[in-house]
This record gives structure tokens, C-alpha cells and sequence, in this order.
């Protein structure tokens, strides 16, 4: 029995950081409320839904060694795919037979469905192939759905598409900014959990295993393949629930939410962070989207600084932001 | 489609095959010598404009502006690569990612600093604008005829050298094998750096062949860089060959992809062809590392 | 001529080699013996300036060859035949020689110096073949093909690493021999290989390397007036 308590204790600890995090994200928009600066919420919305993605994206390369910059065509796809069911819902247009639907409980699943489908084709292409090809391909992909997005005339092409009818939760509809910023923590919190699960268990281990030497899990009797192309998937389907919630929260989507610096954002994001961990990359989103948004309002040539920093990232802090808080992870 | 079209579109796409091979050939070489992702090749590319378009101003004449605008784009490689990407040979692909990912966020900007935000001008000489006709019923203009015929020639004298002198064999074998090529005398670094130097040439020179086509403006090369690396997989990295096919086989299907089929379609067209080839050799066409 | 003193090497994780010295004198055929893994590649690596080295010293004909990168060591006279051949596949049988050639140090065509021709007199099953694809080589003509390479560089010291692993006993008799006309022109060489009776025929003095350290050297008869040894070290 008590060790039975023991181990049940050990476990908790090892979420300690995620729910100490998950707590605090919850209490911005009280903070905000006593700022009396709505802003702040805002800025935190954009930051977990893109740590959201990037934890996703995180999965595969800090866990998998995967170097993929395609993330964000998947965000997009999800965000793209919500947008698309409320136009047709607003222009009483059935899509393929059905009609579209504003009820986000309806289209978050359609949404995963298309982005799953959409990283497992992707996937089983680029996986086949190894390290600089691996990243390159991915690189093409996300141009290919970028270009795509642009290419779809009756969703507004090149300028995005806004979304006109009011989205629901079944009956129910959000009404303030903070509503829906507390739903993307609860999201984010239950998919940091289930993250940490997946990566504690064999599956995870074995990924892990494939990253560090694919050679010798080939030895064991494993075909890499398949857990590679599952950890894509699941990777993917992350990014493009962060997308999904990014259009219901934005209300607009366009093109250049696909745009391959986006992806490589997520790249830097995740690396400030720490892709040690499962966490790091929302303290990466959030100190990103801080910088980014200081660094704008200071001057228009904010990307030189950002450009200037990533360089000082790379070649002075190895394992992210996390290692300032927590100390170097051993492995 | 007709004869003419057919006659105009293949124009169009060896043309702009003939661009992506002069942006493709440094790219491959210096992957498949040091094995360094350069993101960055592509702000290259947009550099040799900017310096072109600047360069024809202060001259006046346009060839003196061009051999300007390749020397400093060489320059700008050199720089690169000394102060930076020098120290990232034996970092992984996410180091090198990053790290030319910030370079091209740094020379965005200083560009916009340097040049302003809109479009610089970029005016070629009479003798080069206007149309001639290269077959009854079909006026093709001049300039892109030029781009075409330089490309070629570029591809071709680039081509002798890897394929049939003393340096291209030691260059082809630094990409196969750059350890092995050291350890038979071949100074390696040496050979890198001319390369890295003459991959950042010709992509000056694609950008600002370019540059009166399109625009000269900041992120322009960034959707060729792209093409580029769609080039350099599909043809296997290290190859010049492979790059060179490879070039002619993207910027055709784009361009007849773009005008035989609807555009959701004709936009994705070379990245289906991408997928498809490397279904079948995933280490591309012509891999040099066997 | 080549001084090999208590080096230490190895890669990033692990290190290899313990304190590992060597000589060879001009002229001398040497060989390199030890089971798989003992560390054998890695001191020819060290000595190539391809394994880093963290401790030690390798002189060359007075010239210390540590810490120099390892084109400028070739070109001091060390001619490598790697373990696995490393034929360059991108490049054709002829290239993959004249991508090598580099004339000896000494005063040019002073003594008669390695050419393409020769190289082709030396091993002529390499004549047939020197427009074809490095890579449509059988295993044979490949190792004929690295040798060949090896000597377009006019090395002083010939380094031979797995001098016949994995070829058919026809081709082994062919680089032995190959190998002894190479000793009786008065090249020094360095060879790493399985079959001691070959080796014995050929070499002047044996080292045995255990572990990453230097257990034994001795000339030939030595060597093989202890069975028990080769039994020990070499499990032959
Ligand atoms: N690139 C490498 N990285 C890390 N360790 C290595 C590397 N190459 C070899 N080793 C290790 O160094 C040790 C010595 O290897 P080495 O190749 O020098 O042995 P060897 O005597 O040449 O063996 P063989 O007869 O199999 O060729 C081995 O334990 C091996 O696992
Ligand atoms: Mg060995």
C-alpha cells in the first residue's frame, strides 16, 4: 500500500511542472483584469495555441529526432478547415454532400480527420527518407499546402478567409476573450499531460530509442517505420488542434498561417524553449511572442534583433529556456 | 494547346530551369561537401538583385553593374560563410536550420534598412528590352531569351569544370566523401570555401537575372530558395548533374503545370513530382554518395 | 621514419587508444595485428588526422604530423588504403586515380614516380575498367583500385588498412604479391590484416594492439616461435 502511495506520489511530481505551469497560465486573465490590460490576454492566447504547436511539433524532434517544417501547413489545415465548414454553414453551401457547420464541436473532428489524413501521406513519403532529405521534404510539403491555400479562390485565395457566422460549443458560445483563452489552457494542459504519458510509456521509449540510434532498434527486432509515422501523425494532430483553435479564436485565416517561416518559428520556438522537455516549448511560445511583440513596437526592423538572438540561441544555449529553470536535464 | 503556346511555355520553363539550376549548383555542392543545410542561399539570391539594381545605378552600365553585383554577391558568401557558417560543419541539421533561419531574418533586414521597403527599380538597357520574334506568331522578349542563352552557357562552363578538370574531381569527391578526399591530400576547406564562394556567385547572378523579371524586393528569394531545395532532393544532393536534370525537369512541369491544369493543381504539380520520385529513389536521382 | 609516441585518441564518447607508440623505419614492411575492435582503424585514423587525438605525438621524417589536418598529412607522403575501400562512387575508375596524383616530394623524376600508366601496368585488370563507374568494380578491383589510388599520391609510407577482408583467395594472391614487389622497390608500409601467414611472408616486425594499448612487438620469427600468443591476441 505504501508503495502503491509512493509511486502514485513519484508520478504526480513528475507532472508537478506541467500543472505548476497550467497554473499560472490560468491565472493571466485575472492578472489582466487587475492590469486592466486586455492585451495581455490576447498576447497569451497567441502564445499558447503557437506553444500548442510547437509542443506537437516538439513530440517528434526533441523525442523522435525528427527535424520537420511542415508544422505549420498542418496548424494551417486545421485552422483552414474550421474556416471552411462556418463558410459553407454562413453560405448555406453543402460541401461534398454535407452542409458546413459553425458548431466547433462538429468541425474540430472533421479538422483532425483532414490534418491526420494530411500527415499521413506526408509522412509516409518523408519518412522513408533520412536527415537533410527528411527536412527538406518537409520544407517542400509546406510550400506545396501553402501555395494550395492560396490557390483556393472561393475561400478568399491570397487574402484568407474570415469567418462571418458565429461558431457555437453545441448551444453553447463564447463570449468573452478569456473564456476562450481558459479553454486553450485546458486544451493545452490535457495535451501536455497526455504528451507526457505518451513519451513515459513503451511507445515513447522505443521513439526515443529511434532517435538515438535507429540502428540498434532495428537489431531488436523493431521496424522503425511505423512508430516514426504514428509520432508524426500524433505530432501533427497536435499542431492542427492549435490551428483549429487559432480560427475559431482569430476568426480569420489566411495563407501566410502556413508560410514556412511559420514552421521554422515553431523550430526556433520549441528550441528556446528546450526540447528536452515536454513543456518547454510553451515557455519557448511564451517568451517568443513577448519578444516579438516588445521588439514590433520598438521598431519596425524587428526581425534583425530576432534574427540576432536566434544566431545567439544556437551557439550559446543548448537545451532552451529550460535549462535556466530547471538546470541541465542529464540523460 | 497550340504550337505556339507549346513553343512559349517550354521557353518559359527551361528558362526558368536554367534559374533554379544557377541557384541549385552551390546549394548541392556545398550540402554534399560539408553537409551544411544553407538556408540562407537564398537572401544570396536577392542580394545579387539588390546589388545589380544598385550598382546599374551608380554606373550607368549595365554589364560593369553586373560583374560588380557577382563579385560582391561572392563577397557576401564569403562573409557568410567565414563569420558563421564556418562554425556549424559539424553541428547538427537543427543547429544549422537555426542558425541560417536567423541569417536570413538578419538580411532581410538589413536589406529594408539599406533599400527601403518598396520594390527597387531595375532597368536593363534598350538593347536588351523589347520582343523578337522566334517563331511566326509569337513575340518573345529579349532579356529572357538573354537569361536563357547566359544560363546555358553558365551551366555548360560550370558543367566542363566539375565534369572534366582536376578541380571538379576533387570537388565531386569532397561531396562524396569529404574524409577520404582529405585523407588522399585533397585540401578540403580550401576547395569549400572557392565552392561556397561560387554557389553564392550564381545565385547572384539567378537574382538579379531575375530581378527585372519579377521584382527586386525583400523575401524574393526565399520562394526560389525553396524550388532550389526541391531541385537538389529530387536530383540527389551532391550532384551537379542531378541538379542540373533535375532544374530543367522542375521548371518545366511548374510551368506547363501551371498552364494545362487548374491552379489549385498546376501550384502543386513539382511537389507532387518531388513526392513521387522520391517514392521511388529516396536518395534522389543522382545521389553522390552511391 | 614514422614515430608513433604514446598517443592517446578516440571519438567523441570514448576513448580508444591508451598511450599507443609505433615506429617504422624506411623500407620497413610493418603490421598491425589484434582482434575486431582492439583499435586498430583508430590509430590508423589517428595517424591520418581523421580520430582526433587528445594526448601524444606522431612524427614524420622530423615533421610532427598531431594536430595538422589530415590533407596536409597526405601530402607529407602517407598514402591511405582505408578499411571498406571508400572508392569515391560519383567518380569514374580513371578519376578516382587522377583525383589522387600528386608527385613525390623529392626531386621530381628523380626516381621513376607513380603515374596513371603505371598504376595501370601494376594492376592491369584496372586497365579494362578506367571509364567505368567506381562503383561497378568487383571487391577485388575496388581494393586494386584504392591501392592504386593510394600510390597516385607517391607516398613514402603506405597504409593498409584490411589489405584483403572479404576478397575471393585468387584476388588475395594478387595483392600479396602486388605487395611484395611494392617492398622490394623499397616503400614502407603499414599493414593491418587477418591472414598471418600472408603477413608473416611479407613483414619485417608485428605489433599486437589489445584493448587500445600496445602489447607486444616483435620481427617475425619471434612472433612466430610463440604460438600460444597468436592464440592469445589474435585467437588465430
Ligand atoms: N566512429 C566511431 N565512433 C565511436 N566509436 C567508434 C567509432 N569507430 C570505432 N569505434 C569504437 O572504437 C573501438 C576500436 O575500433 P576500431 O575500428 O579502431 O577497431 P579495429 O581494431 O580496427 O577493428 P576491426 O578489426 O573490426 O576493423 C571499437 O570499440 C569501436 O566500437
Ligand atoms: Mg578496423
Amino acid at each position: 500500500m505504501d508503495k502503491f502511495v509512493r509511486s502514485w506520489l513519484a508520478e504526480l511530481k513528475s507532472y508537478a511542472a506541467i500543472f505548476a505551469l497550467v497554473a499560472v497560465l490560468a491565472c493571466v486573465p485575472i492578472v489582466a483584469q487587475l492590469l486592466d490590460n486586455p492585451f495581455l490576454i490576447r498576447l497569451l492566447t497567441r502564445a499558447v495555441l503557437l506553444g500548442m504547436a510547437a509542443v506537437g511539433l516538439n513530440f517528434i524532434l526533441g523525442f523522435g529526432g525528427l527535424l520537420s517544417l511542415m508544422h505549420a501547413s498542418l496548424f494551417g489545415i486545421g485552422a483552414y478547415v474550421v474556416a471552411i465548414l462556418a463558410w459553407h454553414d454562413f453560405n448555406m453551401e453543402p460541401v461534398l454532400g454535407f452542409s458546413g457547420t459553425s458548431n466547433v464541436l462538429i468541425a474540430l473532428p472533421v479538422a483532425l480527420l483532414c490534418v491526420g489524413l494530411a500527415a499521413m501521406t506526408t509522412g509516409v513519403i518523408a519518412l522513408r527518407t533520412m536527415g537533410a532529405y527528411f527536412i527538406m521534404i518537409t520544407l517542400a510539403f509546406n510550400q506545396m499546402l501553402y501555395y494550395f491555400s492560396i490557390s483556393l479562390q472561393t475561400y478568399g485565395g491570397g487574402d484568407g478567409l474570415q469567418i462571418l457566422s458565429t461558431l457555437t460549443f453545441n448551444h453553447f458560445v463564447i463570449t468573452s476573450r478569456a473564456q476562450f483563452y481558459w479553454l486553450c489552457v485546458a486544451v493545452l494542459g490535457t495535451v501536455l499531460i497526455v504528451m507526457h504519458k505518451i513519451i513515459k510509456s513503451r511507445f515513447g521509449m522505443i521513439l526515443q530509442a529511434c532517435a538515438q540510434n535507429e540502428r540498434r532498434v532495428k537489431a531488436l527486432g523493431f521496424a522503425p517505420l511505423p512508430y516514426k509515422l504514428v509520432a508524426f501523425v500524433i505530432s501533427g494532430l497536435i499542431a492542427g488542434l492549435a490551428g483549429a483553435l487559432w480560427a475559431v479564436g482569430q476568426g480569420f485565416v489566411s495563407p501566410a498561417d502556413l508560410s514556412w517561416m511559420r514552421s521554422a518559428d515553431l523550430v526556433v520556438i520549441a528550441v528556446l524553449g528546450g526540447t528536452g522537455r515536454v513543456y518547454g516549448p510553451v515557455l519557448g511560445a511564451i517568451v517568443f511572442v513577448v519578444l516579438e511583440s516588445v521588439l514590433s513596437g520598438l521598431t519596425p526592423y524587428w526581425q534583425l534583433p530576432l534574427g540576432l538572438i536566434v544566431i545567439g540561441i544556437v551557439v550559446f544555449l543548448k537545451g532552451g529556456l529550460a535549462d535556466l529553470f530547471v538546470g541541465r536535464r542529464h540523460a | 494547346m497550340t504550337p505556339v503556346l507549346w513553343v512559349e511555355q517550354t521557353l518559359n520553363g527551361v528558362q526558368l530551369g536554367v534559374m533554379l539550376f544557377l541557384m541549385s549548383a552551390g546549394l548541392t555542392l556545398v550540402f554534399g561537401i560539408m553537409n551544411l543545410i544553407n538556408l540562407a542561399h537564398g537572401s544570396l539570391y536577392m542580394a545579387g538583385a539588390f546589388f545589380a539594381a544598385t550598382f546599374t545605378l551608380w554606373t550607368g552600365n549595365f554589364f560593369l553593374a553586373l560583374l560588380l553585383a557577382l563579385a560582391a554577391s561572392a563577397l557576401l558568401g564569403v562573409v557568410m560563410e567565414y563569420s558563421v557558417l564556418r562554425r556549424f560543419y559539424g553541428r547538427s541539421h537543427l543547429d544549422q536550420v537555426l542558425v541560417t533561419f536567423g541569417l536570413i531574418l538578419v538580411v532581410n533586414d538589413v536589406t529594408r534598412l539599406i533599400w527601403g521597403v518598396v520594390p527597387v527599380p531595375f532597368g536593363i538597357p534598350t538593347f536588351l528590352s523589347g520582343s523578337v520574334f522566334v517563331m511566326p506568331g509569337l513575340p518573345y522578349p529579349i532579356f529572357r531569351l538573354a537569361v536563357l542563352a547566359v544560363g546555358l552557357l553558365v551551366a555548360l562552363g560550370l558543367f566542363l569544370i566539375v565534369a572534366h578538370t582536376r578541380v571538379g574531381m576533387w570537388i565531386r569527391a569532397g561531396a562524396s566523401d569529404r574524409v577520404m578526399a582529405g585523407a588522399l591530400g585533397v585540401d578540403v576547406p580550401l576547395i569549400f570555401s572557392i565552392v561556397f564562394a561560387a554557389g553564392a556567385a550564381l545565385a547572384g547572378l539567378a537574382g538579379l537575372m531575375a530581378g527585372p523579371i519579377t521584382a527586386v524586393q525583400v523575401g524574393m528569394g526565399e520562394p526560389v530558395l525553396i524550388l532550389a531545395l526541391v531541385v537538389i532532393v529530387v536530383g540527389g544532393i551532391g550532384s551537379i548533374r542531378g541538379a542540373f536534370i533535375a532544374a530543367l525537369l522542375i521548371g518545366v512541369a511548374d510551368t506547363f503545370g501551371r498552364v494545362l491544369l487548374p491552379p489549385a493543381l498546376g501550384s502543386m504539380v513539382i511537389f507532387i513530382l518531388m513526392a513521387a520520385i522520391l517514392a521511388w529513389r529516396p536518395r534522389g536521382l543522382f545521389s553522390a554518395h552511391g | 621514419m614514422l614515430d608513433v609516441k604514446n598517443i592517446h585518441a578516440g571519438y567523441d564518447q570514448a576513448e580508444v587508444l591508451f598511450g599507443v607508440s609505433l615506429h617504422i623505419h624506411e623500407g620497413e614492411v610493418v603490421t598491425l595485428l589484434g582482434r575486431n575492435g582492439m583499435g586498430k582503424s583508430t590509430l590508423v585514423g589517428a595517424i591520418m588526422g581523421i580520430v582526433p587525438m587528445r594526448a601524444g605525438e606522431i612524427v614524420f621524417d622530423g615533421t610532427r604530423l598531431d594536430g595538422q589536418p589530415s590533407h596536409a598529412i597526405a601530402r607529407c607522403g602517407l598514402g591511405l588504403v582505408p578499411e571498406g575501400r571508400r572508392i569515391f562512387p560519383n567518380l569514374s575508375v580513371r578519376e578516382n586515380l587522377l583525383m589522387a596524383e600528386r608527385l613525390p616530394r623529392a626531386v621530381a623524376g628523380q626516381c621513376e614516380h607513380w603515374t596513371l600508366e603505371r598504376v595501370v601496368d601494376f594492376f592491369p585488370r584496372l586497365g579494362e575498367r578506367l571509364n567505368n563507374n567506381g562503383t561497378q568494380l568487383s571487391g577485388g578491383e575496388q581494393q586494386m583500385l584504392a591501392i592504386g589510388r593510394a600510390l597516385m599520391t607517391n607516398p613514402r609510407l603506405l597504409i593498409l588498412d584490411e589489405a584483403t577482408e572479404g576478397l575471393a583467395p585468387v584476388i588475395c594472391d594478387v595483392i600479396w604479391s602486388r605487395l611484395a614487389t611494392l617492398k622490394r622497390a623499397g616503400l614502407s608500409i603499414l599493414i593491418i590484416d587477418k591472414d598471418l601467414d600472408a603477413l608473416t611472408g611479407l613483414a619485417d616486425r608485428h605489433y599486437i594492439i589489445e584493448k587500445g594499448e600496445m602489447v607486444w612487438e616483435g620481427d617475425t620469427a619471434t612472433l612466430l616461435s610463440d604460438p600460444d600468443r597468436c592464440e592469445r591476441f589474435l585467437g588465430v
